[in-house]
């Protein structure tokens, strides 16, 4: 395709191509995303689009390669439209029945369609299914229309009418405006106004100035910005080009972690389509606008979602934090005004711009407005990628959407905001899905990871676990982060092996008050959050350890003892075999016997025995055992 | 995609050294990591003090400087990973194989690695195993898959030795 030179041609080549699909009377929408990939969906792909070509339907059936569709535990998934019929868990050995039934003579094949765990029935369309009924998909809706790595299928959506908009007809000042008038919060964790950074951003002084999109999804447990710039780059791209042309820029990067290499290689094709149509480079669409993007690559450092250090690592240099006493938007990278957003903000400019701030303004609460996407995981029945207007209570999340617990075990809290977040005991699950109600309860929407807990998971381990990964990934540039999270962690870590003594519950709180009034960065100053909330709400599982000497949920290692319950042991040999410190003995069919000074306690017995017979026991001073977990 | 050389990587970045990160990365794609004398190479081509490219590289976790298996495995430590059991899987192939994270096998075909989040955290556990993704992991799964892996690479491992 040749440069487009003004926005009359763009719309030309729009109509073209819609031109050119008219006679396709099937679109087969096969994901494509890390997760589905995970669970094989190329082979999904290949086979079809051979079966497809078998049966001479190339031309009349398109087969779209999509992004994350989110709903990755039911991968790899299809959709086929007309009809919005969604089969799950397809095989390659499906594709034959898919298209000779499905695609050719309409017919639904029962056995790929998705089963509802919570009322057992079968299910036809996507739009029925309840994980995506309740949601209000924006964002993510937009996933299942595109190729990510075709242009033309961006553009027969209706991409880049946005940018066409802003740039016939919108003043920056009035982009800023509309902007401003969205309320639009970023989506990356600090729920910063966007609106107001744009505007310093514009107002700062020099000509020199950068926009960012912010892909370096750290937080473990949230992979929406995944999802949404490896699925619909231009979209990304799009609402980039809108920043920039609001405040000046010539120049953007996304920054985007190397973990996630699908959503690296479809920034980097976009990017090369956009530049081939004029899009991106000098004089876009015949305007007087230019600008151009490149892709920038993490390197594994959590503290690098931080702005500086996140600037600090596109110049090439080691991803530390500096103090914002001049904020980013004056002093950014290379010491220019820099506008950083993050994925799924950028994600929101282009339907602002098109369908007007009272659109947006329309979904959401006083303080909080739109959509937001959560990641919804951890023990519940549907785990994936949730869209919903933001307002929505967590219980609606947690059971409407994700269907509730699994495996019959109650859930008993739900961590939301990834280590700089908390954790919410089940009496709160009716605070709603907000920026400022949820800071207040302790916790926040931060990036939204939402990781459902339920009765097997300590929270004691928990805030540990945090604390473990905070303490990896914290610079070291600061005193308070550096110590303080050291100090806390050791604090936990006594108390999880059976050590800890009330009077620390005190000091952590004190320390955890600290380090949150005092580091340097974000990640320091958040870092507390954990243990602030499940001291807050889970006090009583501390003192448990810490009077008791227990772990009310059988995690923690120094405070229990695995043992085989030779009612249960059938002795099968799994556990035997299963055991790489050769702990476990007992011959075939006689009941297996752990030895407790060879084991580690690693637990892998435990999860492998079918008969549930390796029994979690808490460790009595005087030998004898009580069963903790049954 | 072929290997690139040295060269290859660093052609148009030479004397930029806002691209020391992308450098370091697509080396350590190429080689399996980074040795003393490509961060030597670099540190000249892009006109970066060794001291600081050594200062990268080693404060970025994604960055091996020492040699790898001929097969990584790498857990996902993330949240979601976390609360499904990612740590039977690290004790599975740790214990298995007798090397900490980080480490390579005397023989040379595994080293193990852990990462914060892989971002497919609703099929957790996860365990990636080389550039392919395995999805509800378990520590019997993990354990078959390091046999096979093993077992199939029999005759390279010769290869791995004599190299």
């Amino acid at each position: 395709m040749s440069r487009l030179n003004s926005t009359r041609e763009l719309e030309h080549l729009r109509e073209q191509l819609r031109e050119q699909r008219r006679n396709i009377t099937t679109t087969v929408m096969v994901c494509g995303g890390t997760g589905c990939q995970a669970s094989r969906s190329q082979t999904v792909i290949d086979a079809v689009r051979d079966e497809l070509s078998r049966q001479g339907l190339d031309t009349k059936v398109r087969l779209c390669v999509t992004g994350c569709h989110g709903f990755c535990e039911q991968g790899p998934v299809i959709i086929i439209e007309p009809g919005n019929i969604f089969y799950c868990h397809v095989t390659p050995e499906d594709a034959f029945e898919i298209v000779y039934q499905t695609v050719m003579r309409g017919e639904v094949i029962e056995r790929l369609l998705y089963t509802d765990p919570v009322s057992g029935e079968k299910i036809k369309t996507e739009s029925e299914i309840p994980f995506y009924r309740a949601q209000d998909r924006q964002i993510l809706s937009q996933n299942l229309m595109v190729d990510p790595c075709s242009i033309e299928d961006y553009i027969v959506g209706g991409g880049y009418s946005a940018l066409t908009r802003a740039l016939n007809g919108m003043a920056p000042d009035k982009i800023i405006k509309e902007i401003k008038a969205s309320g639009l919060r970023g989506r990356g964790g600090g729920g910063f106004p966007t609106g107001h950074k744009w505007s310093e951003c514009k107002e700062a002084p020099g000509d020199e100035k950068y926009v960012i999109c912010n892909a370096d999804e750290g937080d473990p447990g949230a992979y929406m910005d995944r999802c949404v710039l490896e699925g619909n780059p231009h979209l990304i791209l799009e609402g980039m080009m809108i920043g920039a042309w609001a405040v000046g820029s010539r120049k953007g990067y996304i920054y985007v972690r190397n973990e996630y290499p699908l959503a690296v290689e479809h920034s980097r094709i976009a990017v090369k389509q956009a530049r081939e149509l004029g899009l991106l480079g000098d004089n876009i669409l015949g305007s007087s606008f230019s600008f151009d993007v490149d892709i920038a690559r993490g390197g594994g450092a959590f503290v690098c979602g931080e702005s500086t250090a996140l600037m600090a690592s596109v110049e090439g240099k080691v991803g530390e934090p500096r103090a914002k006493d001049v904020h980013t938007v004056i002093d950014g990278l290379y010491h220019k005004p820099t506008v950083l957003n993050n994925v799924e903000t950028w994600a929101n400019i282009p339907g602002i711009i098109l369908k007007g701030s009272s659109w947006f303004t329309s979904k959401g609460t006083r303080g909080s407005k739109g959509t937001k996407i959560l990641a919804l995981t951890g023990h519940i029945k549907n785990t994936g990628l949730v869209e919903v207007a933001m307002g929505m209570p967590i219980h609606q999340v947690v059971f409407d959407i994700g269907g509730g617990a699994v495996n019959g075990n109650p859930i008993k809290a739900v961590q939301i905001g990834g280590p700089s977040g908390g954790c919410l005991p089940l009496d709160k699950f009716d605070l709603p899905i907000d920026f400022d109600v949820l800071s207040e309860a302790g916790s926040m929407v931060g990036s939204g990871g939402m990781v459902v807990m339920d009765g097997r998971t300590c929270m004691v381990d928990v805030a540990k676990y945090f604390l473990t990964f905070l303490q990896d990934e914290s610079c070291g540039k600061c005193v308070p982060c550096r110590l303080g999270i050291d100090r806390m962690l050791e604090i936990i870590t006594e108390i999880t092996e059976g050590r800890g003594k009330p009077e620390q519950l005190d000091l952590l709180e004190e320390l955890a008050d600290t380090v949150s009034q005092t580091a340097l960065c974000g990640l320091g100053k958040t870092a507390p959050n954990p243990v602030l909330t499940t001291l807050r709400y889970f006090r009583a599982e501390y003192e448990a350890h810490i009077n008791e000497k227990k772990c009310p949920a059988g995690v923690c290692k120094a405070l229990i003892t695995y043992w085989i319950d030779p009612d249960k042991c059938t002795g099968c040999g799994v556990c035997v075999q299963g055991c790489v410190y050769e702990a476990i003995t007992g011959g075939k069919k006689q009941v297996h016997v752990i030895d407790t000074q060879l084991c580690q306690k690693c637990g892998i017995c435990q999860s492998e025995c079918k008969f549930d017979a390796v029994q979690t026991v808490w460790k009595e001073r005087h030998q004898d055992v009580a069963i903790c977990q049954s | 995609m072929p290997p690139q050389t040295l060269e290859q990587i660093m052609g148009g970045r030479r004397s930029q050294p806002n691209q020391l990160i992308e450098v370091l990365q697509d080396i350590q794609k190429t080689y399996g990591y980074i040795s003393k004398e490509a961060m030597q190479a670099v540190s000249q081509g892009l006109g970066v003090p060794l001291i600081e490219a050594y200062g990268v590289a080693s404060f970025y976790k994604a960055f091996r400087l020492k040699p790898s298996g001929k097969n990584v495995l790498t857990m996902c430590m993330g949240t979601a990973c976390h609360v499904r059991g990612a740590r039977l899987l690290l004790d599975q192939a740790t214990g298995q194989l007798g090397v900490k994270p980080g480490e390579m096998t005397t023989d040379g075909l595994f080293t193990i690695e852990h990462v914060n989040c892989m971002g497919a955290c609703a099929l957790g556990p996860i365990v990636k195993e080389n550039g392919s993704y395995h999805n509800h992991m378990s520590p019997a799964k993990l354990r078959k898959l390091i046999e096979t892996l093993r077992h199939k690479k029999t005759e390279d491992n010769q290869n791995v030795q004599t190299q």
